[in-house]
Parts: structure tokens; sequence; C-alpha cells
């Protein structure tokens, strides 16, 4: 089974409180293959992260179809999970307890579940907080915390909408070298939105553009560059270049 | 060399010394006014003179320190506020069994929401005190010795101090207060934390057992708080219900109407203590048990 992700013809609209119909998405078509790392670009309002919560299952498409693992997708399956931009922790349970929880809900035994909250814990160097709660993390630690719970149940599939933006720029690029190594390692699809070109460039293997409302692909190709990579590579650079141009040609249609 | 040694010796001697003022300043400032009352009160009784317009503060201090001392032989103030928090006992409960289950469901449902809010919302403004006639109407004197079928013996002495009509008032105080925060608890809970716990593979159980009730769980216990003082408060005119003969409310009440008026005072008090120490006791659960919620966001 190659393609993991398969969305063809979807459109999304919300109804507003006032009543009135909002385009979210339009003729979306897409397939994500098994273990790409794909980047979701664009500016906002372009949809990018209501097409990560559709392939989630968190939202249902108002028509056209949304296939992960080859089933069609109604609520959130157990073998994808989730990180968000906002902080999901649960704010009454210890840093332990919430990577657990995942395995928690499984019926994973509590032995079971903290030896393996204890060793990705120790991955991600969160050594030492398992008894911490959120209140007691940096915004970065909680982030640590998040994507060490979304991948607690060993998923085949991350989801991850923008899960670096609440960050300083420091504590970011640290994440994003981490986020790397720990895919390079272990090896699985991920779905990340963006809107930093930087950040698609420096991650994904295959880096797609949407634009402003209604939102749609415009453009979508895979980075031809090896891991690790480095900033400051000229080939690098002119991705970036390209992406940026492109990014400010959409902003200034859209004003 | 030396008298700089000595200067900052007698530098920090005296922070020392500001520091402990501070403290015992911070201890005073809470009873000043307390104290300025008792002042005010004692030098205006020895003006009126009069005890059964105004007893002086030592009169009514008297009784309060022998609380087991049987009153207008209607037993002591620590019998009669025995009787009295079991009442309330039994109606907050009753409010708690019944307001915290449908709070939450309705938090949860919108369809449920819907359903009763309106009826709910139709008996909300109506006072506790409002109650009474009907309530009287429909339970008369009728005690729940006579609901549980207890004739005789301790329990049917017990019980029968226990009237309907009264735990329906104390309930009907304390119902709202629990249900308003519970559903407040429920609907105020992140979205995020929802969707999060759903990627995670939760499901509808889960999300309401394991997200929903302990982060509406803070504002429950405050609903509960709130409930428990609007019962406390509510039981001085439940006791003053026809068949009444117990009871703090009933014992000052009864002080008035015999010109007692020092008993009435240290009624009240008592009142209020009992009333300020169930306050602290949620205060502690408050801060013990829900750190994280101060100190979350």
């Amino acid at each position: 089974m190659d393609k993991v992700i398969e969305i063809t013809g979807v459109n999304k609209i919300f109804t507003s409180q006032k009543n009135q119909q909002i385009k979210a998405l339009e003729d979306i078509n897409l397939s994500i293959k098994n273990h790409e790392f794909v980047c979701i670009i664009g500016p906002s309002g372009s949809g990018k992260s209501t097409l990560l919560r559709l392939m989630a299952g968190l939202v249902p498409p108002t028509s056209g179809s949304v296939e992960v693992m080859g089933q069609s997708i109604e609520t959130p399956i157990s073998k994808a999970s989730m990180v968000f931009q906002q902080y999901s922790l649960l704010p009454w349970r210890n840093v332990i307890d919430n990577v657990a929880f995942g395995l928690e809900i499984r019926g994973v035994s509590k032995e079971e579940r903290y030896q393996v909250a204890d060793q990705i814990l120790k991955k991600f160097g969160l050594d030492g907080f398992n008894e911490s709660y959120p209140y007691e993390l940096s915004g970065g630690m909680k982030q640590r915390v998040a994507i060490a719970r979304s991948i607690a149940t060993s998923p085949d599939i991350i989801y991850m909408d923008e899960p670096f933006g609440a960050l300083d720029a420091f504590t970011r690029s640290n994440m994003q070298q981490e986020l790397r190594d720990f895919w390079l390692d272990d090896k699985r699809t991920i779905v990340f939105v963006t809107h930093s070109v930087e950040e698609a460039v420096f991650l994904g293997t295959r880096v797609i553009v949407m634009s402003s409302r209604p939102g749609c692909i415009i453009k979508d190709f895979n980075v031809d560059l090896p891991y690790p990579r480095d900033k400051w590579n000229e080939k690098f650079g002119s991705y970036v270049k390209e992406l940026t141009d492109l990014m400010n040609n959409i902003n200034s249609k859209a004003l | 060399m030396e008298s700089s040694l000595e200067r900052a010796k007698i530098e920090i001697e005296n922070k020392f010394s500001t520091i402990k003022i501070n403290k015992i300043i911070n201890y005073l400032v809470p009873v000043l006014l307390p104290l300025f009352f008792l002042v005010f009160w004692q030098l205006l009784s020895l003006t009126v003179d009069n005890s059964i317009i105004l007893p002086t503060v030592n009169e009514v201090v008297e009784i309060l320190i022998h609380p087991m001392k049987n009153l207008l032989s209607m037993g002591s103030i620590y019998s009669n506020v025995a009787i009295s928090v079991v009442r309330v006992g039994i109606g907050y409960l009753l409010a708690a069994v019944l307001g915290i289950p449908l709070g939450i469901l309705i938090g949860y449902s919108e369809k449920i929401e819907e359903l009763t809010m309106t009826f709910l919302n139709l008996f909300r403004p109506i006072a506790p005190l409002a109650w009474v006639p009907l309530v009287l109407a429909w339970f008369g004197t009728a005690s729940l010795a006579s609901f549980f079928g207890f004739n005789s013996g301790v329990l049917y002495v017990f019980f029968s101090n226990i009237k309907s009509a009264m735990i329906f008032i104390i309930f009907i105080g304390a119902f709202y207060p629990i249900l308003t925060n519970s559903i407040y608890g429920v609907k105020s809970v992140r979205k995020i934390l929802i969707d999060s716990t759903l990627t995670l593979g939760a499901s509808k159980k889960d999300i309401l057992l394991k997200v929903l009730l302990p982060a509406a769980l803070p504002s429950i216990v405050t609903g509960l708080r709130i409930g428990l003082g609007i019962a406390w408060m509510c039981l001085v005119s439940a006791e003053m219900l026809p068949g009444s003969i117990a009871g703090i409310g009933y014992l000052i009440n009864h002080a008035y109407t015999v010109a007692r008026t020092d008993i009435v005072i240290a009624g009240m008090i008592a009142i209020s203590c009992v009333g300020g120490l169930f306050n602290y006791l949620f205060i502690i659960i408050e801060k013990k048990f829900f750190k994280w919620q101060r100190l979350s966001n």
C-alpha cells in the first residue's frame, strides 16, 4: 500500500453565524504516499488547517472523499495522531500521564504505558519532568510533550498543525532539527502545516502551496535536497526564494 | 573598616525589624475594622443602656463561650447548630446529587440544553422564601420521619426534626448555583482539549469522563461552595416555618419573641461562624486540588 492519504474532489463550505457561506476549500485533489514528509504552506485563510482537520477526521468535507489507509474517514482513526499549535495538554495531568493518555484510552496497563511514555520522554530530552505539570513547563517543552504524546500510540500518520508557531526562533529551530532526526530515524507519514517557507523547505520531502480563500492547491513539488539540510546552502536558498516570491504573489493578489 | 561592618550590621538589623513590623501590620490590617466595630458596638450599647435593643459585647460573648449551655429550655447553641447543619446537609446533598449530573449533561449536549433550560429558567428568579406558602400547602409540617415511616425510636426523634418543607427550601437555594456552575464548567472547556483527545482515539465516554469532567471540576466545586453558602442562608427562613421546634434559625426567632436580644445576636454570630467555616473548607479544597487551574494559561 503506497498511497496513505487520498483526497479527491474535496470542497468545504462553512456557514458563518450570520448564515453566510464561506468557501474554505475548493476542488482539492491530493494523494500522499507512505513515509512522505509533506509540508503544506499558505497564507492565513488558505484553509490549510481545515485540510489537515479533514484528513484527521475532525471535520467532514462538504463534498468529495477523503480516504486514509484505504478507508473513507469519518472520525479520527487510531492509526493517526495530531499535534496542534495551541497548547493542548490536559492541564490537570502531569507530563507522563499526558504522554500515556492515548495508551490509557486504548486500555494499556499502567505499567506498560508508563514504560513506553518514559522511553519517549527520554528520547525527547524530557527525563526528569515526568511528574511536572504543564503549567510548570516552557512553551517549547509543552510542544515536546505534545509531540511525545502523539508518538506514544505509535501512529503511522502524524498530522501537525503549525506545532512550532508559538515558539521563539531559537527553540523553533531546535525543535525542527529534533523532528527531522526523529523522522529520519523512524520513518512515518507526516503532514505538517506551517506558514514559514523556510520551515517547509527544511523539513519536507514535498511542499504543497495553497492560495487564499477559497483554498486550493496551486503548487505541489518535491524538495530535491538530501537530509540533513543546510539553511545556508545555495539550492536551499533558491527553493526558499522561489516559494517566498510565490507566497508574496498570492498575498498581493488577495489584497 | 570596622565601622563600615558595624554599619552594615545595623542596617541588616533595621531591615529585619522592618520586615517584622510589616508582618505584624499584615496580620493587623484585616482585624482592624472588626475591632473598631466591636468597640463601637460596646460604646453604643453602654449609651443605649437597654439590653433588649442592644446588649453589650460581654453579654453576647458570655453566651458564646458557653455553647453547651441550655438556652430558653430549647437546647444549647451547639445542639441547635448541629440540627441546622444536618438539615442543610440533607437539602444540599439532594441539590448536589441532582444539580451536578444535570449540569454536566446540559453543558455537554445542546439538545438537552434546549429541552431543559427554558423550564429551569422559569423557576430561577423565584426566591427560595417565595416558595414557603406553596411548600407549606404541599408538605405542611410533615417530617422525614413520616416519609420514611418511622413512628418511634431514636430515628423517629432524629427525623421528626427534619421537615420536608425545610429540605425543599434549602434544596431550591443550593440547586441553581450548583447547576449553573456545572454547566459553565463543562461549556468553558477549551475545544482544543476535546479535539486533541479525539485524535488520540477517544470515545464519547472518554471525552466525558476523562476530559469534560476533570476540566469542569474546579467550576463544579465553586458551585458547591456558593450553593452551600446560599443553602445556609436559606436555613433561617426554613426554620421559621411552622412545625419547627429546633435549629439555630428557630432559636433566634424564638429568642426575639421573648426579648432576649443577646441570644439573637449570639445565634447570628454562630450562623456567621459556621457559614464562614464551610466557605473556608471549600477554599482549602480549591487551593489544594486545583492548583493547575490557577496556574494554567
